[in-house]
């Protein structure tokens, strides 16, 4: 609340162009296809389209009525000759087809056009060239790349790259984070300085950097001056560890969808749930949000207080007086009224909610973890979590926290775990298991020699000029957090004996309770802080490598000018970011006079990152 | 829901439409290249990857575009290319910051290609692009898998037919994989499928790692499970192909047939705990058929069940027969220790989960039996393998009573602990006695203020104090640890 160092931070960009964007190239499509239609929208899609344009614009162009998909056989009241027009991102796409070969069995024919966001592949075409139907389904894209949640967020809206590129391997979403960065570099650009760590993020980079040798350049005032690219899988600790942020902890407990939450009667007190845009619009909210959770109670009695001050007003006022009362103040003491209410309602039902699961204890395993201290401790706690069938969830999260700090597990360890969890949650979880592993978020430890037991067996197998290409079945197995080393380097882990005291944070710490530094974070600070990777080489190698620092035009000295848009910088997370993540940034930001603007393929948190693992669905 | 007022409120078209046309128009720049490619549309015997991506205003766009082009004064922006090719982690050695990123600045784009593949016959088409359609056509098996490959992702017209020789379509594949666009790979990869036998794909794919994921994604995604499972078969990855197979055992509906599905699973190629673990699977299952049908009746119409016990959890099962089946002898499948021995339930585990089960059941005389122990001189003793602490927890989530509580409130063992639990439960005699047994005259004083006056825990207190002179003298200590 009360700690900007420095208070000449520069004006954000206004992003609300790019829903005006995203709108008008909908209703474009829309008005390509003449005449009355309904409208299918994939249920991913609906809070999106939600956030940037309403029914009445959809009924302004011949939309006749709105569906969500089901693959299930289309029930419509319409005859043959009603066109569908289908809006997809593309989860299920596979199962398209479905939908029209029951129609043709009911000897229907009726005209459908799939809109395809942000984009179509060329699988999807195959697919309904194979099944025959390609002509009776003619297809489109909606290039809608980017969604401003909030005046300094931006989403891809693309929960499933996190798993799509860290787990399958597959880069279909590459091209997609380099399309959807020139978007921002047309209309708030040009760059001028590009950071990233990660192999996504090169890859991105680059195909941004094609697309803008594609097209011409033109001269404009730069708005943003400086990126950052980071991958999710450069720092996994972060999104798991619990959230104590306001913001974050509302995500974790009642789950913020496309900028908008539903507040279920608990937090309401009254019989029905409401949903309420979560942004910088709401006045409560946007003073705690980045504030620990601890700090939050206080600052909203102090504002009932406030209000209730404002209210007592009204006695020994006049006719006039009155008057004047109502019709300046009245309405926005309510409205605050009615939002400190929420709030109040949120913050009571989070606590009832975290006391019960005894949150306290909770945190104390997690951080004595973050700092490796008391691990046998951690692992009986870890394992009564199991025994007692407590959140399937949590107790995986636990396990890859242990993991990932700990440089994966005891084989021994590792065995009991697995067992004891597969006993209580289910054994198809053997299959998620695997994914974890793959992915290298719960790992057995290997004996030292393993990995060049491993590479000398596939080296027989190829010739070094192909070795290249076997980089990431290497990098799978040889990749370790490091996470102790890197903590001890940068920092990341206070000790525990100091007092925090959370009213006046002195760092990013503050949104983990003082007990950890994010790592992302901390990267981008260290970065911007040398103007480069300089001084890092034994971070970057511990993690990976992966990393790059590029400057526009060949000498790169005009970059060095110091405007405005230098010290605002766009942040882009491939793979998701937490709201914890954002708070440190806006507080790096608040310390350092710099604005951040965080873009990430979505907005995630350790139960989102941890669901997308699961298999257990056919 | 609330949405902020300008969004909810605003019709269409809005007002501010017309000044935000000259905003949106600079930004739609980004996108021309896609809008230029509108000619190419109509030619449907292609596969046309194109579409006029951008709104209503795309006329107004290509109306003013010759003029920003005209006005627009290009500075040199152009980033470096930087080294995206993956390498060795062993390698690190040689990481120098210039090693990977070599500043390059704006190298040919024909460069990077001849660079991966040492001698390819470079030719510049572009004229043709100019030509009339019909002429084109001619030309098209012309493109290199370069130029092929960039058509591709900028959804221009493209041909796969003319890769014919393995090693042109290898050389697509891997320049599909230098650009790291994964739509391309495996547009690539389904050209391949078609058109090479599986047996040579698979063997090109070995050393491919990037595009084998990308295959391997492709056939998940689209079910294609027999032909993973060979391919997993060809490349020795028996453990991923058995885990394949496992997951099938989701699509099965009917418990008959899915126990029988898992059978067959148990002569996968598991590593050598999975394969315990899918063994356990199949037992459960089995065991579960049979559960599903038996008990006595009495019990289900007092405490109906909630759901199947079919597909559920090891433990649940436990719990479900702890809860219904308790104290049916150990030969018989469905009861508690024949399935904490099959299962190999550790001795914590299963007490936890028969606590839990008889706790509900508020058979207090189970749940006291579940700790007493005889000692050979036949004393009884309760013992844990968990803190009692935590016993008294899971009983006062399942609503004990306070007599029960307290009796396991008495055996914690660290002091502090068992008061604060005593407290937080109120199981006053607990903490009346323990104060008394300290000899704290002062925190029993301090909890007289705490109950109701007159209330037995009052009197008991009273009593305690009135003689507590007698029997401890005038002063009495306190033990620094309860202080708090």
């Amino acid at each position: 609340m009360a700690h900007s160092v420095r208070r000449d931070a520069p004006e954000l960009p206004d992003f609300s162009l790019l829903k005006r964007l995203a709108r008008d190239q909908l209703i474009y499509l829309l008005e390509q296809l003449p005449g009355r239609k309904d409208l299918f929208i994939e249920a991913d899609l609906m809070s999106p389209l939600d956030r940037i344009a309403n029914v009445t614009t959809l009924k302004q162009h011949d939309v006749d009525k709105l569906y969500k998909v089901e693959h299930k056989p289309i029930v419509s009241t319409s005859d043959q000759t009603v066109r569908g027009c289908f809006l997809y991102p593309l989860t299920n796409w596979f199962l398209f087809p479905d939908v029209v070969n029951a129609d043709k069995a009911f000897g229907r024919f009726r005209r459908y056009k799939i809109i395809f966001s942000p984009q179509k592949f060329y699988a999807c075409e195959n697919l309904l060239e194979e099944q025959g139907i390609f002509g009776d389904v003619t297809t489109d894209e909606w290039s809608f790349y980017l969604l401003p949640l909030d005046d300094d967020i931006i989403s891809l809206e693309l929960p499933e790259f996190f798993r799509d590129y860290f787990l399958e391997g597959d880069q279909r979403w590459v091209r997609t984070a380099g399309s959807a960065l020139h978007l921002l570099h047309s209309v708030y650009g040009p760059f001028s300085k590009v950071y990233g760590i990660g192999r996504c993020s090169k890859m991105a980079y680059e195909s941004w950097r094609e697309q803008v040798e594609e097209g011409e350049q033109r001269a404009r005032q730069a708005e943003i001056g400086n990126v950052f690219l980071i991958d999710r899988d450069v720092d996994l600790v972060t999104p798991l560890c619990s959230q104590v942020v306001y913001e974050g902890l509302v995500d974790d407990i009642f789950r913020i969808k496309c900028g908008c939450v539903e507040f279920c009667p608990d937090v309401t007190s009254s019989d029905k749930s409401i949903k309420v845009m979560l942004n910088s619009q709401d006045k409560v909210f946007n003073e705690i949000r980045n504030e620990h959770f601890s700090q939050v109670f206080g600052f909203l009695s102090q504002k009932a207080r406030n209000l209730q001050t404002a209210y007592d007003k009204r006695s020994g006022m006049d006719i006039k007086q009155m008057k004047t009362f109502v019709s300046e103040e009245l309405k926005g003491l309510k409205q605050e009224h009615r939002l400190l209410s929420l709030h109040i309602g949120a913050s009571e039902s989070m606590m009832k909610k975290k006391t019960k699961q005894d949150f306290q204890e909770l945190l104390k395993t997690e951080h004595s973890l973050l700092e490796g201290f008391e691990i046998r401790e951690c692992i009986s706690y870890i394992e009564e979590h199991i025994n007692r069938q407590v959140s399937m969830v949590e107790s995986m999260r636990l396990l890859c926290l242990l993991s990932l700090t700990e440089n994966g597990l005891l084989p021994k360890d590792y065995r009991s775990l697995k067992a004891q969890f597969l006993q209580s949650y289910g054994i198809e979880h053997l299959l998620t298991f695997s994914n974890l592993k793959q992915l290298g978020l719960l790992v057995e430890q290997q004996p030292g020699e393993t990995l060049t037991v491993m590479e000398s067996r596939v080296g027989k197998l190829v010739n070094d000029k192909t070795a290249g290409k076997l980089t990431d079945a290497f990098s799978s197995l040889a990749k370790k957090s490091n996470f102790r080393a890197l903590g001890r380097r940068l920092n990341l882990v206070p000790k525990s004996d100091e007092e925090y005291d959370l009213r006046v944070p002195r760092d990013m710490a503050y949104i983990f309770s003082g007990a950890y530094i994010p790592l992302s974070c901390k990267l981008i600070e260290q970065v911007l802080e040398r103007d480069g990777w300089t001084g890092l080489e034994e971070v970057t190698r511990m993690l990976n490598g992966h990393e790059f620092a590029v400057t526009a035009g060949s000498n790169g000295s005009d970059a060095r000018v110091k405007t405005d848009s230098q010290r605002i910088i766009l942040v882009m997370f491939l793979g998701g970011c937490t709201f914890s993540e954002i708070s440190a940034l806006r507080f790096l930001g608040r310390e350092k006079g710099l604005k951040f603007i965080v873009v990430t393929t979505a907005i995630t948190n350790s139960a989102r990152l941890l669901e997308s693992m699961l298999d257990n669905h056919a | 829901p609330t949405y902020p007022k300008d969004l909810q409120e605003e019709g269409w078209p809005p007002l501010m439409y017309v000044t935000f046309l000259k905003e949106s128009k600079r930004a739609v720049n980004s996108i021309r290249s896609l809008v230029e490619e509108e000619d190419e549309e109509d030619d449907v015997e292609k596969v046309s990857w194109s579409g006029e991506p951008v709104g209503s205003i795309s006329w107004s766009v290509k109306e003013t575009e010759s003029s920003i082009r005209s006005t627009g004064e290009v500075r040199d922006q152009s980033f470096p290319k930087i080294h995206t090719a993956p390498s060795l982690p062993k390698n690190s050695s040689g990481y120098s910051l210039s090693s990977l990123f070599k500043g390059k600045a704006k190298t040919g784009s024909f460069q990077s290609f001849s660079e991966s593949f040492g001698d390819p016959s470079i030719r510049n088409y572009a004229p043709e692009l100019r030509k009339p359609k019909s002429e084109y056509k001619d030309y098209v098996s012309d493109w290199t898998p370069e130029e092929t490959v960039k058509r591709m992702q900028q959804g221009k017209v493209y041909s796969l037919e003319k890769f014919r020789s393995l090693q042109d379509k290898l050389l697509l594949l891997d320049e599909a994989v230098n650009a790291h666009d994964g739509n391309v790979i495996t547009a690539v990869l389904i050209y391949l499928k078609k058109s090479l036998s599986k047996e040579i794909l698979f063997r090109e794919l070995i050393t491919r790692e990037i595009a084998l994921r990308h295959y391997i994604h492709y056939l998940k995604e689209i079910g294609e499970q027999k032909l993973l499972v060979e391919l997993f078969k060809s490349m020795d990855r028996t453990e991923d192909m058995a885990l394949m197979q496992y997951r099938d055992h989701l699509n099965v509906r009917d418990e008959n047939k899915k126990r029988d599905f898992l059978k067959n699973c148990l002569s996968f190629p598991f590593s050598p705990d999975d394969a315990t673990h899918v063994q356990d699977h199949y037992t459960l299952l089995e065991r579960q058929i049979i559960i599903e049908s038996s008990g006595q009746a009495d019990i289900f119409k007092k405490y109906p069940r909630k759901a199947s016990i079919l597909n559920m959890p090891i433990i649940t099962t436990l719990y479900y027969s702890c809860f219904y089946h308790y104290g049916e002898s150990d030969g018989t499948f469905s009861s508690p220790a024949n399935i904490r021995k099959t299962f190999r339930i550790s001795d914590k585990q299963f007490l936890l989960t028969c606590l839990g089960a008889r706790a509900k059941l508020k058979a207090w005389f189970d749940v006291d039996a579940l700790f007493t122990t005889k000692n050979w001189l036949g004393y009884t003793k309760k013992r844990s393998p968990i803190g009692f602490h935590r016993i008294v927890d899971i009983l006062q989530k399942n609503n004990a009573p306070v007599q029960v509580l307290q009796d396991y409130v008495n055996l914690v063992e660290d002091v502090e602990q068992k008061i604060s639990l005593a407290q937080k439960y109120k199981c006053h005699d607990v903490i009346i006695n323990t104060y008394r047994d300290l000899k704290d005259r002062q925190q029993l004083i301090v909890y007289r203020g705490k109950v109701e006056r007159g209330s037995s825990e009052y009197r008991k207190i009273e009593e305690i104090l009135s003689n507590s002179v007698r029997l401890w003298g005038e002063v009495s200590p306190r033990l620094p640890l309860l202080q708090s």
